[in-house]
C-alpha cells in the first residue's frame, strides 16, 4: 500500500508520524499525565450523562449513543485542526487520546447490545448496533469535512 | 466516592490504550490498526465479565465505567476507518469496523460466559 510516511491513520498514536514516535521518550510523564487527565475528564462526563439519562435493558441506550456520536464528530474536528495548523505537543494526547477516547466507549456499546439481546429485545439491539456504527462513521466524516472547510475558508490552513 | 473510582479507572485505562497501541504498532508495522482493535476487544471481554457477576457499585465504577470505558473507544475507531477510506484502503476500512463489532460482541459474550462459569 502506497501510504505517505506521515499519513496518520490512528489518532491515538501513529508510529508513522515522527512526532508521535518521539513524544513518549521526549516527555513521558507529560504525555501519559495529559492522557490520564483527559481520560478522567472524558470518563466523568460520560458517566454524568449516562446517569442523567438511564435506560432499561430492553431500551435504546440514547445516552451512550449520543456520547459516541458526539465524540466521533469531535475527533474529526480535532484531527483536522491538528493536521492544518501547529498545535502544542500535548493537545492530541490530552484532547484526542484522553478526553475523547475516555468520553467514547466501545465496551459499553457491545455489552449494552448483549444485554438487550439477553433481555429479549433483539430488534432494539440490532437497531442500536447499526445506528451507532453508521452514525459514528457519518459523525467523524462530518466533523472532519466541516472543520477542514472552515479552516480553508478562514485561510488559516498552513499546508 | 463513585467519582473517585471512575477517575482512578479512567486514569489507568486511557494511558493503557495509548501504550498498548504503541506496543502493537512497534511490533507489527501493518496498515491495519491492530492496537485499537486489541484494546476494544480486551475491554469488551472484561466488561462482559463484570456484567455477568453481581458486581457492586465499586467494581462497576472502577472497572466498568472508569477502566473499560476509558480503555475502549469509538472515536479512535471511527477516525481510523475514515483515514483508511481516504487512503483508498476500503477493504481495511470495512474490515476494521466490522471486525471490531464482531470481535467485540464475541469477546463480551465470552467474558460473560467465563465469569458465569467461574462464579458458579
Amino acid at each position: 500500500m502506497a501510504r505517505p510516511p506521515e499519513f496518520r491513520v490512528d489518532p491515538d498514536v501513529d508510529l508513522h508520524v515522527p512526532a508521535d514516535r518521539a513524544e513518549l521518550t521526549a516527555h513521558p510523564a507529560a504525555v501519559l499525565g495529559a492522557i490520564a487527565a483527559g481520560g478522567v475528564l472524558g470518563a466523568l462526563s460520560r458517566a454524568g450523562i449516562q446517569t442523567a439519562f438511564p435506560h432499561p435493558p430492553t431500551g435504546f441506550p440514547w445516552a451512550t449513543f449520543g456520547i459516541n456520536l458526539a465524540g466521533c464528530l469531535l475527533i474529526g474536528v480535532l484531527m483536522a485542526v491538528i493536521g492544518a495548523r501547529p498545535t502544542g505537543p500535548l493537545v492530541r494526547p490530552f484532547l484526542g487520546v484522553g478526553v475523547l477516547g475516555g468520553f467514547t466507549t466501545f465496551s459499553a456499546y457491545v455489552v449494552d447490545i448483549q444485554r438487550a439481546v439477553a433481555a429479549g429485545a433483539a430488534s432494539a439491539a440490532l437497531a442500536y448496533l447499526a445506528a451507532t456504527l453508521v452514525g459514528a462513521l457519518l459523525a467523524v466524516w462530518a466533523g472532519d469535512a466541516a472543520a477542514t472547510r472552515l479552516l480553508v475558508r478562514t485561510g488559516r490552513e498552513v499546508r | 466516592m463513585t467519582v473517585l473510582l471512575i477517575a482512578i479507572g479512567a486514569a489507568l485505562g486511557a494511558p493503557l490504550r495509548y501504550l498498548t497501541d504503541r506496543a502493537m504498532q512497534a511490533r507489527h508495522d501493518s496498515p491495519f490498526p491492530w492496537g485499537t482493535l486489541t484494546v476494544n476487544v480486551l475491554g469488551s471481554l472484561l466488561l462482559g465479565a463484570v456484567a455477568a457477576i453481581p458486581a457492586g457499585p465499586t467494581v462497576t465504577a472502577l472497572v466498568g465505567t472508569g477502566f473499560c470505558g476509558a480503555l475502549t473507544t469509538w472515536s479512535t475507531l471511527s477516525y481510523e476507518t475514515l483515514r483508511l477510506t481516504r487512503e483508498g484502503a476500503r477493504f481495511h476500512a470495512l474490515a476494521n469496523v466490522l471486525a471490531s463489532v464482531v470481535a467485540g460482541l464475541g469477546a463480551a459474550s465470552l467474558g460473560y460466559a467465563l465469569a458465569r462459569a467461574l462464579n458458579g
